[in-house]
Parts: structure tokens; C-alpha cells; sequence
């Protein structure tokens, strides 16, 4: 059976002005994503990572190219239905976690559930049971600045997965843990993957994850450099680590 | 493959919006309350201008014949600088209300982007904004009105002695206790939308993005 594409964009450029000097970022990017796959896009810093994230997140739009999420091209949607899609679709995780700092860990998570729909027990109950799920089960009633990186970024995940998305979008989601924390983090990313079957991509730098992802693509200079499948990776892994070394 | 067909619908019950608005105010008490200072502060000036003039016109239309033949002479003087302190409060309290909110609400751009990655439409986020606007606004125009009439009368006491009292303007400082908390609050709430609306209209990673 051949497997849906989940995320599919064609020739995506992105160009930021500088005043009146354009930047081009992205350079024309074709790339697909399928169903339950864990993606890691890796790159050396500046090469483009957070700008293609923003455009498959639907968070920014891209100067040219297409974006197609579940076979949708995101262009043609309305505010409406793309805040839809940022709801249902699609659960995002940030670098610097982006709780919202007035809300307990539990608020944050059912905040996109109610966005959604839900009535507040509902969300309550299905926001406990993924505080649980991601092992902050006692951290209830914690605001962000209580919790540490790591276990804020555990609730950015749970909030990421609150309305069942078909993707999670996760950007350098351990450049700001320690190695242990940035170990547990993807695994559990790993076991979400497994276990809800969502497709997780991820822009990152770190080679920590490429044990777990499914593909890796090397984005360089705005271009996908070269993809490469989970079976010739574990060869790759000792070249790269020279290479960054030296 | 077994997909649940879901309603296309976003929501954000007034319940709950109050319910965020409220804790936003009470967990950021500390700027809360700088906030509120501000509208409180330009409320007061606004307001003890506006009760001096009212003391005023109360003493020259039922004080004793004296007090009011002096007074009268100076009315026109009065007038005059009268209405430059009330155009200088006016310009006090709303460069003071409205640099406030901007501050406030334009350095939370990042949780603005936030809430539309998680799927707020863009009025949910002015319908968030508007109910802590006018919370800071009504608070610190109604305690300022208060602030302002309490410190006049005051004054106007140590001045006239009972007198201040018997002619107490309860009617006129009402009226311009009404005028000021609406406009403190009107200004509050305009302060806080514009920038909100600014940071809602962006793209997300762009309001993500931008730095204060
Ligand atoms: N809004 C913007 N305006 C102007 N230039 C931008 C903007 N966003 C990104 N850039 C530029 O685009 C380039 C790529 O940025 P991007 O954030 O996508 O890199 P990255 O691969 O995510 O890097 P890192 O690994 O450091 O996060 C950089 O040179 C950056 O300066
Ligand atoms: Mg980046």
C-alpha cells in the first residue's frame, strides 16, 4: 500500500526584504512528508529550518511555491479555516517551550481544546490524562516559571497533541534542555509517533535525533542537500559527528 | 482508515474568556498594577482639576456675598487657566493611559502569536484583550475619580472650613466623575486593542518573532 503524503510542498521559496535588499531564505524546496513518519530536517544554523517550519505550519506565508497539508493547499484557505487547521491539524512545539505564562500547565494544554470546541470538564479530563501520559501527572497546577525546561517542554507536547493532530511540528524542541532532558524529550516525541501514530517533523541540530527519525533531510543554504532513510543513517552517524567536530 | 468527521468550528466562550482575562490580571499583578497606577494617576489629575473648578463655581454661587465678590473677580482669570489645566491633564492622562497599555500589551506579542498557533481566530484574542482592558481601565478610572474629588475636597477644607461642605458640588462631581471614567476607560481599552490588533493581524511567526 502506498503511503498517503501528509505534508507536500513544491517549490517553496521564501524571501524576507532587508529595507529594500531581498534575502532569499528558501530557495525552492520539494519535499513530502507521509502519514506517521518522524522527519527530522537538519541543517547548520541559518540554512532555513525555522522559515520552512513556519511555512508547513502554516504560520507564515511562503513568496512563492505551494504548501499542501492533508492534500489542502494552504494558500486557499480563509483565516478561518486556516486557524482551523493550526487547531485540528496541527500541534506545534517551540525551542523556548511558548507556554503561556499566565496559565497553569493544565490551562495551557486544554486552552487549544476549548479553542475547539470542548466544554471545560471535557477538556479538564482529556488535559489530566495527557499530563499523565507525557509524566507530569502531579505538575497540575504549575505555572511555566515553576517547571523546568524539560518538564515545560513535556507540557508543550501534551498541548501539541490536546486535539488529536495529524502533525506535530516540533522546532529545535531541545535547544534549550540538557543532554539527558533533550534524550527524554525525543524519546517521548518517539513514543507519541508510535503511539498515536501522529507524524512528527522536527528542525534541529541535534544528532540526538537522528536515531529516532524515520528520514533525515539536510536543508543547506535554503536547499534540501540530501534525504536520507533510517537504514542508511547509522553508517552516516560517525562521518557526521567528524564533520561537526571539525 | 477511520477518520472522525469533526465540525469545522473554533470557539471561545465568554466564560472562559472572562475566566483568562481575570487570571491574566491577578497573575501579573506586578504590571497590573503599574498599569492601573497609570490610569488611576491621569484619572486623578483629570478629576481634581475638574473638582477644584466645580468647589469653585459652588463657593461663587452659594458662598457668602464677600467670598463671592473676590471670587467673581478673579472668575475670568479662573477661566482662563482653568481651561489650560484641564487641557493639560486631558493630554497627561491620555499619553499616560495609552503609553501604558501599549507597553503592556505589545510586549506579550509572542502569546498573541501563541494563541493563533493553537488556533485562536483573531478576535478572540481583541475579545481577550477587551475584557482586561476594561477591567484595568474601569479600576483605575473609578479609584482616580475618587482619588482626585477625595484630594480637592481636602483642600478646598483646609481653605474654607465648613464652608467647603455646605456647598459640597455632589451633583457636578458626578457628572465629571462619569465623564472620566468613561473616557479613562475608553482610552484604556483603545490602548490595548490597537496593539493587539497589530500583533493578531501578523502572521503568527512573525508576531512569534518580534521582539520589545
Ligand atoms: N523575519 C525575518 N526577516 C528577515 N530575515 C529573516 C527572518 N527570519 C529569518 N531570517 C533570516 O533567514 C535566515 C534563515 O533563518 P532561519 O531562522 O530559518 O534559520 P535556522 O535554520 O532555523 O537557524 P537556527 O538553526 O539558528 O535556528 C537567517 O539568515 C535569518 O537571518
Ligand atoms: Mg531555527
Amino acid at each position: 500500500m502506498p503511503k498517503e503524503a501528509i505534508v507536500r510542498t513544491i517549490g517553496l521559496k521564501k524571501t524576507y526584504m532587508l529595507g529594500k535588499i531581498p534575502l532569499p531564505v528558501l530557495k525552492g524546496i520539494d519535499l513530502e512528508i507521509l502519514k506517521g513518519e518522524y522527519i527530522s530536517i537538519m541543517g547548520p544554523s541559518g540554512s532555513g529550518k525555522t522559515t520552512l517550519f513556519n511555512m508547513i505550519g502554516g504560520l507564515d506565508k511562503p513568496t512563492e511555491g505551494k504548501v499542501y497539508i492533508d492534500e489542502v493547499d494552504v494558500a486557499q484557505l480563509d483565516a478561518y479555516e486556516l486557524a482551523w487547521l493550526r487547531c485540528r491539524k496541527i500541534g506545534y512545539i517551540f525551542q523556548t517551550f511558548n507556554l503561556i505564562p499566565v496559565m497553569t500547565a493544565l490551562e495551557n494544554i486544554m486552552l487549544p481544546m476549548i479553542f475547539a470546541g470542548l466544554s471545560t470538564d471535557e477538556a479538564m479530563e482529556k488535559a489530566r490524562q495527557l499530563l499523565v501520559t507525557v509524566g507530569l501527572g502531579e505538575r497540575i497546577h504549575h505555572k511555566p516559571f515553576e517547571l523546568s525546561g524539560g518538564q515545560q517542554q513535556r507540557v508543550a507536547i501534551a498541548r501539541a497533541l490536546a486535539n488529536d493532530p495529524a502533525i506535530i511540528l516540533a522546532d529545535e524542541p531541545t535547544g534549550n534542555l540538557d543532554l539527558r532532558t533533550g534524550k527524554e524529550i525525543i524519546q517521548l516525541l518517539k513514543q507519541m509517533n508510535r503511539e498515536k501514530k501522529v507524524s512528527v517533523i522536527t528542525a534541529t541540530h541535534d544528532l540526538k535525533m537522528l536515531d529516532v527519525s524515520d528520514r533525515v533531510v539536510w536543508v543547506r543554504d535554503g536547499l534540501i542537500e540530501r534525504v536520507e532513510d533510517r537504514a542508511n543513517l547509522d553508517i552516516k552517524i560517525g562521518e557526521v559527528e567528524g564533520e561537526e567536530a571539525g | 482508515m477511520t477518520k472522525k468527521k469533526i465540525e469545522k468550528q473554533l470557539s471561545l466562550p465568554f466564560r472562559n474568556a472572562f475566566q483568562m482575562s481575570l487570571r491574566s490580571l491577578k497573575i501579573r499583578f506586578g504590571r497590573s498594577i503599574i498599569v492601573t497606577m497609570s490610569i488611576l494617576l491621569g484619572i486623578a489629575f483629570l478629576m481634581s482639576v475638574f473638582s477644584s473648578n466645580a468647589f469653585t463655581n459652588a463657593l461663587i454661587e452659594k458662598g457668602p456675598e464677600a467670598l463671592r465678590a473676590t471670587m467673581q473677580q478673579n472668575s475670568q482669570e479662573l477661566r482662563t487657566r482653568s481651561i489650560w489645566l484641564v487641557s493639560l491633564s486631558l493630554l497627561v492622562c491620555v499619553v499616560g493611559i495609552v503609553n501604558a497599555m501599549l507597553m503592556s500589551v505589545t510586549e506579550r506579542s509572542r502569546e498573541i502569536g501563541t494563541m493563533k498557533c493553537l488556533g485562536a481566530l483573531d478576535r478572540f484574542v481583541m475579545e481577550l484583550f477587551l475584557l482586561e482592558s476594561l477591567a484595568h481601565g474601569l479600576l483605575g478610572s473609578i479609584a482616580g475619580a475618587i482619588i482626585g474629588i477625595f484630594a480637592i475636597t481636602i483642600v478646598f477644607l483646609l481653605q474654607h472650613g465648613r464652608l467647603a461642605i455646605s456647598v459640597f458640588p455632589a451633583g457636578a462631581l458626578l457628572k465629571y466623575s462619569l465623564v472620566s471614567i468613561i473616557l479613562g476607560t475608553t482610552l484604556a481599552v483603545i490602548g490595548a486593542l490597537y496593539p493587539a490588533y497589530v500583533s493578531a493581524r501578523m502572521e503568527p511567526a512573525e508576531a512569534m518573532r518580534r521582539e520589545v
